[in-house]
């Protein structure tokens, strides 16, 4: 799988090989499987989606390649490497940013400062120059402040730059987050549910800055949703879990005629 | 009236002005915006190597001398040199409202046959777009945002940095090309083509010479002593005429500087980082402000609520007379000082008018006690009337001589004769070319001998020579018993309540007047959150019976004031209701600028205005509603109709 060929898509992205590989992955909390035997991959460049109902088992997923589980069974593959098990700060080292499903920001902070956050990654400036800003420490936070300006220009967020996140509504909550995400220039993007109570319009303007993410950084974007409609939108190809199984794996369309997809969706009773 | 480009030194058109500049304020600060977080300079110097290589990229492009070039965009550097780079090539910037929707923009592109679009973002391409199969003469779209358009086709789409480095690469091709084009423009050259918004039928196109702009922006900058020195704050749209004048004629004129916000949303943060010396504002805007100052001191300690009050009871008492130099008592001008200190300093801060020194408002009546309220601060707000055919300028209200309730005294070199039926005809230097392809509409406009009519009814006050507007011509009326109904009069009492937004007065021709209500979200809203009043919709507190109760009590107090004269006391409200919704442009019930069209808003709610007339106490209705990406839907309500109280006309003559 991991030797396949950069294409370019209709509407002329380059997806490229496979970045992130999940083998076999069983996640078990004592007696109950959450995933049973998944596997599945991620293309450089591509928007993935993880849909399915209430319950399938998409959360965990994503924890999994956060590495916030670690799964009883399987491989995490990562840029064609075996990913042992790790800390999530370790795998945020690796280049996997996420955003959650209910907002992780600092509430008392302001937004500049919560974005400033993403770019811990990138400041390697001492505690001695940090504390008398001097040198190094200064030089840094002028070079991380531009790179977090253009990302508050790019999700339109200037108005909003100085005021504490606690101030905000929960839509540009979901964006700060986002901008914070998109700070620490992930190589991949996790979302966990970027439209979850969302109204129709702060959903499309989310679709559009998840596009245009895509597009203009060429960040790969896992993202989990179950609003099937914007997902089928969105995706390069998607992956559908029920019940912790992987019931169906394709691009929009495929799965959209997928039987067992419609089944899961639309209610078949379950043996 | 034929003054030459001799009394201006020459300088006959804004390139020439730029090159002017170029040389005199090489290194001054000529255009500041705010991008990144970082307020980002071009010199004068840089201004004019901007809209150089602009120029040449637009003659590379095949430009050509006389061709309409439209700008859609919020205010940015970038747009203000697109306009003088057209200028510069022989052509014409058209500049739209950016908030048009598509077949708006259809109209005005065909109409004026645009060959060429200058336009900030994907937004606006993706709106061409849609409309260019029906535009024949359309070619080439410029944008300066790339951001989202990596996929399009670009044939015919260029970038604008892009085109500015084909136009410096060419340099050698094109420069007396250019130089040629930009030294032939004289004094009666096209500068300017503006769409008026029009309350009734299609836009039409304002062309604007050199002379209207220069002369305008030079005897406007002479009356408030505008210098070098002056910042501005751009943020109105550009494609209204008074944004023309004060960020590219006066600026160009005075040599000053230009600041444009970093967003829409930004712009009151803006505004406080610039803090502007000369300010414009439409009456909405220091609205709005009063109306959140006046919120947040309700949620302030009890200590600074009540310094705040104190002293801004003593600012009503004193603060107009020391602006306006009158004499005033050591003890008040020393509590003033303190006040100033204390509260009126600090505020004006806040509010970005620390260092105005100059402010305006136009375009519509301010209520009394929000002019007095600014002006009471120390600050310098006073009022003009002026018109896009009259390039801005008809009236102004001279320093020391200011009123809310007068526009002032006609503008420098600005003649004014009111005819018998109360309309005020002008003649100014400012005066427009013509409506462009419309001669059937600059003949009824605009006389042979140059005198316009402005479609206002007014008067001049005779003690003190000021003119006072009473309503649009057309728009005053009759009533069935002979009485004078002028709608704009009693509409502006009642927006004058914060919690009024809008308000449309219907009466013409009948026995008596009703009214339609807007209700104020921000300020109801407010009020309900504090009475613990819960809605879930504008349309249910719209609807809320202790909102109809605190409206009708404002309808009553408005009544009582009107049967004080009275010649308009006809016009006293006897039943209104509040609408569902808000009168929205994107609905055609207003003008971009936001004036209302009465007679569309009459058509379109004629259920309800009949329900008014025939005494109902609830309509249902259902109302079509176009949302911001052009979709429509409809909303259905059922509303209450209210009677309301009036009052005998007074007796006593009053001065009207």
């Amino acid at each position: 799988m991991s030797t396949q060929e950069s294409y370019v898509t209709e509407d002329g992205r380059t997806i490229g090989p496979t970045v992130m590989e999940m083998k076999n992955i069983t996640l078990r909390f004592g007696g109950v499987k959450a995933i049973t035997d998944i596997s599945f991959d991620i293309r450089e460049g591509e928007i993935r989606a993880i849909i399915g109902p209430n319950g399938a088992g998409k959360s965990s997923m994503l924890n999994v390649i956060s590495g916030f589980y670690v799964p009883q069974e399987g491989e995490v593959w990562y840029k064609g490497k075996k990913r042992p098990p790790m800390k999530p700060y370790q795998v945020a080292q690796q280049g996997i940013a996420r955003t959650f499903q209910n907002i992780a920001l600092f509430e008392g902070m302001s937004v500049l400062d919560n974005v400033m956050t993403g770019r811990l990654r990138q400041m390697n400036a001492g505690l001695l120059s940090q504390a008398l800003w001097k040198g190094k420490a200064e030089k840094e936070e002028v070079e991380n402040r531009e790179f977090v300006e253009k990302i508050i220009d790019f999700l339109e967020i200037q108005a909003i730059r100085k005021t504490p996140v606690g101030r905000l509504p929960y839509g540009l909550k979901k964006r700060v987050e986002l901008a914070r995400a998109l700070a620490a220039e992930p190589s991949i993007l996790l979302l966990d549910e970027p439209m979850a109570g969302m109204n129709v319009e702060e959903k499309e303007d989310m679709s559009r800055f998840i596009l245009d993410m895509n597009d203009e950084f060429g960040t790969t974007i896992a993202l989990i949703e179950h609003d099937m409609g914007v997902v089928m939108d969105l995706s390069d190809r998607v992956v559908v879990m029920d019940y912790g199984k992987k019931i169906g794996d394709g691009t929009p369309d495929e799965v959209r005629n997928n039987q067992e997809v419609i089944d899961a969706y639309l209610g078949v009773a379950h043996d | 009236m034929a003054q030459s480009s001799q009394a201006t030194g020459g300088l006959a058109s804004i390139p020439a002005l730029l090159q002017r500049n170029a040389t005199l304020y090489a290194e001054k600060s000529a255009y500041r915006e705010k991008e990144f977080g970082i307020w980002q300079t071009w010199t004068w110097a840089e201004t004019e190597k901007e809209v150089e290589a602009l120029a040449l990229g637009l003659i590379n492009l095949g430009v050509n001398e006389g061709d309409f070039i439209a700008i859609i965009g919020r205010n940015r550097p970038h747009f203000y040199f697109a306009m003088t780079a057209a200028q510069s090539v022989g052509a014409v910037p058209v500049p739209v409202y950016n908030d048009s929707a598509a077949e708006e923009m259809e109209y005005i592109l065909g109409h004026c046959g645009a060959r060429f679009a200058i336009v900030e973002d994907q937004e606006q391409v993706d709106k061409i777009i849609e409309i260019q199969e029906h535009l024949h003469q359309f070619e080439h779209m410029i944008y300066i945002d790339p951001r989202g358009m990596r996929k399009y086709d670009h044939h015919a789409l260029h970038e604008y940095s892009h085109i500015q480095n084909q136009g410096r690469a060419a340099y050698d091709e094109f420069i007396t090309d250019l130089k040629a084009r930009r030294e032939k423009l004289t004094y009666d050259d096209t500068c300017v083509m503006l769409y008026t918004s029009g309350t009734t039928g299609k836009p039409k196109g304002v062309v604007l010479s050199n002379r209207n702009v220069i002369e305008s922006a030079k005897n406007s900058a002479e009356f408030d002593n505008l210098g070098a020195g002056e910042e501005i704050l751009s943020y109105l749209p550009m494609a209204w005429v008074g944004d023309f004048i004060f960020s590219l004629g006066q600026a160009y004129w005075c040599g000053f500087c230009v600041n444009c916000p970093e967003s829409a949303d930004t712009m009151m943060t803006d505004l406080r980082e610039i803090g502007p010396t000369y300010y414009f504002a439409p009456p909405r805007i220091f609205e709005t402000q009063l109306t959140n100052v006046m919120i947040r001191m309700e949620d302030a300690g009890n200590f600074k609520r009540k310094m705040f009050h104190y002293f801004m009871a003593h600012a009503k008492k004193v603060g107009g007379k020391i602006l306006d130099g009158k004499p005033v008592g050591a003890m008040d001008r020393l509590k003033y000082a303190l006040g100033n200190a204390l509260v009126y300093g600090p505020l004006k801060d806040t509010l970005g008018f620390g260092r105005v020194r100059v402010g305006y408002t136009a375009g519509e009546a301010i209520g009394p006690e929000i002019f007095e309220f600014y002006r009471s601060l120390g600050i310098n707000l006073k009022q003009l009337y002026g018109q896009t055919e009259a390039t801005v300028f008809i009236t102004v209200q001279p320093d020391g001589e200011v009123r809310a309730d007068t526009v002032g005294v006609p503008a420098p070199d600005v003649e004014i004769r009111i005819e018998d039926n109360g309309e005020i005809y002008y003649r100014s230097p400012g005066v427009f070319v013509e409506y462009y392809n419309n001669p059937e509409s600059t003949a009824s406009t605009k006389d042979a001998e140059g005198w316009v009519a402005t479609g206002d009814a007014g008067f001049f006050e005779e003690e003190t020579g000021h003119l006072r507007i009473i309503d649009r011509a057309k728009d005053v009326g009759k009533m069935a018993d002979g009485s004078m109904f002028a709608p704009k009069y009693v509409e502006n009492k009642l927006k004058f309540y914060p919690d009024i937004l809008e308000a449309v007065l219907f009466g013409n021709g009948k026995e008596k007047c009703v009214a339609f209500i807007n209700i104020d979200l921000t300020a109801v809203g407010n009020w309900a959150e504090r009475n613990n009043v819960a809605y879930a919709s504008y349309q249910e507190l719209a609807g809320h019976p202790r909102v109809l109760e605190s409206i009708q009590q404002h309808v009553e107090a408005v009544n009582e004031s009107v049967a004080q004269d009275p010649m308009l006391s006809g016009c006293q409200i006897h039943r209104f209701l509040v609408l569902h919704k808000e009168l929205d442009a994107d609905d055609g019930e207003m003008t971009r600028t936001r004036k209302v069209r009465r007679v569309i808003v009459a058509e379109k709610f004629k259920d309800l205005v009949e329900g008014l007339y025939d005494g109902s106490t609830t309509v249902s209705t259902k109302t079509e509603v176009t949302y911001e990406d052009g979709r429509k839907g409809s909303i259905s309500a059922t509303l209450e109709l209210r009677d309301a109280k009036v009052f005998p006309t007074a007796s006593k003559v009053a001065a009207e």
